[in-house]
């Protein structure tokens, strides 16, 4: 699948309210009723208040369910919208498994293309014009600055989101879960370890 | 310059009975609902409404709202909010309607005049 190329073609606007929102907002910002960066620092404080918990429900379910992992592999959109998470921008959803030789890693280099149903808000990192180019250019770098590290031997993989499709990242189930619920495991998943910047929590520690 | 409203200063959102909210604080469905509130929040804190018009004005929308036959279940609450925020906002002659509804059509422009992937940038007029 070319996951590759962004097209030629327009930009489609967003829903109304959105564009709504986005008139408003700049012309307050051009007459300095409002600071831009201000409300980016509100929006941020939010960013894990729409959706990671979603998918980290997709996730745990992933790894208690392998019927439902064969679906999510064959068609990750279907079977996300069976937990009701659906909506703009994540209508062609992907899943990308990470394994023991195997780490994903998503970025969107030329926009900040993002999963939100399932993943909430995109963090400002993301976002940032050294995220995405340097997940490409020098992955493992970008992995060892959010404390990262992998072995020699595992291969990373780098997707770059487009506008027909959203990447997100199935991490492994960690050690010592065995027989947990998916309520249990939920916490575990967190938002860095579906954009793959980050492995899934570990079982100690967590609020099991 | 730092932004208004730090998060111990949130205003009383307990005065927002059908604020969409967890244990933790309020909810989003969408990108655009978050800006909506980061917005109002912002225009408060400068000091250009106090949060009981602010308060007023989001009840008597949804209130409208309501009486025209809107469900609300929830889903519909920030739609509301904009529609009280933009009449907020001309009330106080910070953007007349006109203004508003000018620059939504030159987003939509430049939106369809820009290849996928580039920057969306403003050309009014």
């Amino acid at each position: 699948m070319a996951h590759d190329h962004h097209g030629d073609e327009m930009t489609e606007p967003p829903s109304e309210m959105a564009l709504r929102v986005q008139a408003l907002e700049s012309l307050l910002v051009e007459k300095g009723l409002v600071d831009p960066k201000a409300l980016d620092v509100i929006v941020d404080r939010y960013e894990n208040r729409v959706g990671p918990r979603n998918g980290a429900h997709v996730v745990a379910r992933a790894w208690t369910d392998p019927d439902y992992l064969e679906r999510l592999r064959a068609d990750a959109t279907a079977a996300i919208a069976e937990l009701d998470y659906t909506g703009r921008q994540g209508e062609h959803m992907v899943v990308v498994e990470n394994g023991p030789k195997l780490h994903n890693l998503v970025v969107c280099t030329l926009c900040s293309c993002y999963p939100w149903p399932v993943l909430g808000l995109p963090p400002a990192w993301y976002k940032s014009s050294p995220y995405r180019s340097r997940a490409v250019i020098d992955p493992r770098g970008v992995l060892a600055e959010f404390g990262t590290m992998l072995d020699e031997d595992v291969e990373v993989k780098v997707w770059d989101s487009t506008s027909e499709v959203r990447f997100l990242v199935l991490p492994e189930r960690p050690e010592g879960t065995e027989g947990w619920t998916i309520e249990q495991l939920i916490p575990l998943v967190s938002r860095n370890s579906m954009i793959g910047v980050e492995k899934a929590r570990p079982a100690t520690g967590a609020a099991a | 310059m730092t932004p208004a409203t730090t998060p111990d200063q949130l205003p009383a959102l307990e005065a927002l009975p059908d604020l969409p909210r967890d244990d933790d604080g309020p909810v989003f469905r969408e990108p655009w609902e978050a800006s909506a509130f980061a917005i109002t929040l912002e225009l408060h804190a400068a000091g250009h409404f106090t949060w009981d018009e602010w308060a007023t004005t989001l009840s008597q929308q949804i209130s409208a709202a309501q009486a025209a036959g809107d469900p609300d279940l929830g889903n519909t609450y920030y739609r509301h909010w904009l529609a009280a925020l933009e009449s907020l906002v001309t009330t106080k002659a910070l953007a007349t309607p006109e203004a508003l509804d000018l620059r939504a059509q030159d987003w939509v422009r430049a939106y369809r005049s820009t290849p996928h992937g580039h920057p969306v940038k403003l050309k009014t007029g």
